[in-house]
């Protein structure tokens, strides 16, 4: 259990885990995360379960090294065992036949959305995939989304690859092309939702977000996941992660994410580890 | 009645215990009172009247033989004191530190009525403690095994305390815990200077000595259900306790530096922020805090503060000192810290500064009206008192509720409207057949030592329900508990 069977570095600072962990494999549903542990005094942090393989009793974790813990994790090598992985945590996406369906994906982002797209796709929808990346070498689950969506499109801030802008300028290119969409999920950094959501709006299209606050237990016992949804707290471990997007508070989040910047931070430049450039994506 | 130099012993003084000054305290997380010698418990046992009716019995809800074990003592066979604890009490050393004693055995003592009640709680610490460090390995027998299987869902005391019964009775046992370490509360919110982490870990060492299985990282409701659980196993005991933070609604509860006492203390305890060196959970330093509530999660989190380096520490709360709900101890050891009480006193709003941080709590002044539900009288703001409290950080410890995963994951699990599992008194029975519950999930929060009276009773229950030839027909309706999940 929890041995790693297979790791990749799919982009910069970007890793692929396939870990054995067969009742996880079984239970696990797009839309729910696991909490782990690497190490004795380590943190406990949340990734998103990416994918699962019940034939084979497999987890698929994604992740972006951006601190001390996903460092840890991404020094570890096939054959090492991670110390605590504990989940299905959070309530699965609700998959429903909607129609056609717009999944966008803001950097690693693009890696929990990936199983709902999937989801949503086997559930009978056309789904229109909207990645985006700062840049070329960044993009992750290109050819992920191709081989599941009907439709992707990448955006990268300069350009160095599909249309030059945000995911939010796709987004607009879509409306403007008169595309009729039943939903959207936006998953990515907290502007990057917060920008769709301010477009989506607009435009009238319900819109489902994955939030991401700093979280210790995964169950419902700490309180420091809680986010502002409809101007109710909620706790997004139990109640989300994911909420509707037009009800969420993003700047008390954003305030909240920022919490242990600093300390962080000065931990990190310490032990920031280089990670190879891929030669290959996905 | 009792012993010919009873004249002697009724209305003699309590042996004291020492502990550790109080500045010299507060710069670390080591425990604060230091134990007894062998001679101060061999004469605070003396002062026992070895009773032949003994009132005491009547406070312990795990019936530990306490005449008995302080004859041991008394007489000088340590170990074989904690032997006779540990028949009955798989925790003497978590009890010995954290029972209220003062208002479950000791209170029941009849020294108590012309002077000062026999120190049980001290005695037993004692026991367990130099049973321990004598390297007193002896465990208790284990039966020939039945053969049958039993899950315990959770691992704090009411879990281990099931486990334990169970195991002395030949079961065999695999106990899961949602969380890395084993000890529920014992281990994420006590602090380590009231109950340290390793006592409760030589606890637990025990009951896996003697072949409990013990499965962490696991949290049941999403990894197994408890139906799946009664695929595999011929009973279910549910202790999952009640540990969802409730919080106080007011405005700015969502700054940054607001925290839940789970949060706070879960950093400090389990995740060890504490030791900056070497843990990677931090926890931010803050100067001045303000913690808010009256129970002992309210004096841990509080003098959890003052060793984290805080300068200023106030604690809120909205009644007097008469109705604070923490151990009369734990009070006094934060009174000697230097934790400034603020009485009468209700928060009505966090501030914040431009970056959204904690800059100050404003407060309103109460004062007691009638008596509530409760019994305790009902604190009424006074208008117009407004005053504000300049802090850099807001711990929220005003109590938990029942965490819902296992209930909302349970068919046929009948919960009340606090979300406490109803469950019946003395056996513990819910309403879902082959299905047992205790501790804090069943009463709301409570004690370590009521939790642990909930595992035993269930586990007799269990061992006989299983022993039948035919078991008997499971009673559908279990009375409603009156639990408030208030602290
Ligand atoms: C439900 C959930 C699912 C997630 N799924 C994924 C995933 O699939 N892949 C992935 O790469 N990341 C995911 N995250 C984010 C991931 O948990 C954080 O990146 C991780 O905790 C950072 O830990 P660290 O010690 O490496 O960084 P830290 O040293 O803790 O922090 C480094 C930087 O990351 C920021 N940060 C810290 N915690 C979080 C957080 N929870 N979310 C966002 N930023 C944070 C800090 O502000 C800081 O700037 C998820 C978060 C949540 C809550
Ligand atoms: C800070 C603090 C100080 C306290 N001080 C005292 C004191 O001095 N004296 C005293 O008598 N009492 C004290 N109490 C109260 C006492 O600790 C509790 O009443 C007691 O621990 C309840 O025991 P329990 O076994 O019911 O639950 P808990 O101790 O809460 O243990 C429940 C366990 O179940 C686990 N769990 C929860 N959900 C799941 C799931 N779905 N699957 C698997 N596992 C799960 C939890 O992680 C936890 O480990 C204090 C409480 C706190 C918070
Ligand atoms: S376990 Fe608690 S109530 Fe029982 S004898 Fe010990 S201190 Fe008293
Ligand atoms: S502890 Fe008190 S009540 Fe109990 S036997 Fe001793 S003297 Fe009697
Ligand atoms: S992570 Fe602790 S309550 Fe959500």
């Amino acid at each position: 259990m929890n041995e790693i069977l297979k790791k990749e570095v799919i982009a910069p600072d970007v890793v692929r885990l396939v870990v054995a962990h067969r009742k996880l494999a079984c239970k696990a549903q797009p839309g729910h995360f696991v909490i782990l542990r690497v190490s004795e005094d380590g943190e406990r942090f949340p990734l998103t379960i990416a994918d699962s393989n019940t034939p084979q009793g497999t987890i698929t974790l994604i992740f972006q090294v951006v601190g001390k813990s996903t460092a840890l994790l991404a020094e570890l090598a096939e054959g090492d065992t991670i110390l605590d992985v504990v989940g299905p945590l959070g309530r699965a996406t609700e998959i429903q036949r909607y129609g056609r369906v717009l999944c966008a994906g803001g950097g690693i982002g693009a890696a929990p959305l990936y199983p709902i797209a999937k989801a949503l796709k086997e559930a009978g929808n056309q789904v229109v995939a909207v990645i985006g990346a700062r840049s070329k070498n960044l993009v992750i689950l290109e050819s992920a989304f191709r081989a599941i969506a009907d439709e992707v499109r990448v955006a990268t801030d300069d350009g160095t690859y599909g249309r030059r802008g945000f995911v939010t300028d796709v987004i607009a290119d879509l409306f403007a092309e008169g595309r009729t969409l039943a939903r959207c999920w936006a998953i990515g950094p907290v502007p990057m939702m917060r920008a769709v959501c301010d477009l989506t709006r607009a435009a009238g299209l319900p819109t489902t977000v994955s939030l991401n606050p700093i979280m210790v237990d995964g169950t419902g016992m700490c309180g420091g996941c809680r986010v502002i949804v409809g101007g109710e707290v909620k706790f997004a471990c139990v109640d989300g992660p994911e909420f509707d997007g037009h009800q969420v508070d993003f700047d008390s989040l954003a305030r909240r994410l920022a919490t242990y910047h600093d300390s962080e931070q000065r931990d990190h430049e310490a032990c920031r580890i280089a990670l190879t450039r891929p030669e290959t994506k996905d | 009645m009792t012993a010919p130099n009873s004249e002697k012993k009724i209305g003699s003084p309590r042996e004291p215990m020492s502990e550790r000054p109080a500045a010299e305290r507060v710069r670390d997380f080591a425990e604060v009172p230091v134990g007894y010698t062998p001679d101060q418990a061999r004469a605070e046992a003396s002062r026992c009247l070895l009773c032949k009716k003994p009132q005491c019995l009547a406070g312990c809800p795990v019936g530990i033989d306490i005449p008995g074990f302080v004859n041991s003592i008394a007489e000088g066979r340590f170990e074989e004191a904690a032997d006779r604890i540990l028949l009955v009490n798989a925790l003497p050393a978590v009890c010995g530190r954290v029972c209220p004693q003062e208002t479950q055995c000791e209170i029941k003592c009849v020294l108590g009525k012309k002077g000062e009640p026999l120190a049980i709680g001290n005695l037993e610490r004692f026991a367990a403690d130099w049973k321990r460090e004598h390297g007193g390995r002896t465990l208790p027998p284990v039966p020939q095994p039945t053969g049958r299987r039993i899950a315990i869902v959770g691992s704090g005391p009411a879990g281990l305390t099931c486990a334990g019964e169970l195991i002395g009775q030949g079961h065999a046992v695999t106990i899961f815990e949602a969380l890395h370490k084993t000890g529920g509360v014992l281990v994420y919110g006590i602090p380590e200077f009231r109950l340290p982490k390793a006592i409760v870990q030589d606890e637990v060492d025990r009951l896996a000595a003697r072949g409990a299985g013990v499965v962490t990282d696991t949290v049941i409701g999403k990894l197994e259900t408890v139906d799946e659980l009664l695929g595999q196993y011929d009973a279910v005991f549910i202790g999952v306790g009640a540990g969802a933070p409730m919080f106080l609604n007011i405005p700015g509860e969502n700054l940054v530096g607001v925290y839940s006492a789970n949060e706070y203390l879960t950093r400090t305890n389990l995740m060890r922020a504490y030791d900056r060196e070497h843990a990677d959970t931090p926890i931010l330093q803050s100067s001045r805090v303000a913690v808010v509530g009256g129970g002992n999660v309210a004096m841990d989190s509080a003098r959890t503060a003052l060793r984290l380096g805080a300068d200023v520490v106030y604690l809120l709360y909205r009644r007097s000192r008469a109705e604070m709900p923490a151990r009369n101890a734990e009070i006094h050891h934060a009174e000697q810290e230097g934790i400034r009480f603020n009485f009468l006193t209700n928060p009505t709003r966090i501030l914040g500064n431009d970056t959204g941080w904690v800059a100050g709590i404003e407060c309103l002044r109460m004062k007691l009206g009638e008596p509530d539900e409760s019994g305790r009288r009902r604190p009424l703001p006074i208008e117009g008192t407004e005053f504000v409290l300049d802090v850099d950080a807001a711990v929220i410890a005003i109590g938990n509720r029942p965490n819902p995963i296992v209930p909302q994951t349970t068919p046929d699990l009948q919960t009340t409207r606090w979300g406490t599992i109803v469950a019946d008194e003395a056996t513990g029975r819910t309403t879902k057949e082959r299905v047992w519950s205790g501790g804090d999930i069943v009463t709301g929060a409570a004690t370590v030592i009521s939790a642990m009276g909930a595992g035993q009773a269930a586990a007799r229950d269990i061992d006989a329900y299983l022993a039948a030839p035919e078991p008997r027909p499971w009673r559908p309706e279990p009375r409603e508990s009156p639990g408030d999940g208030q602290a």
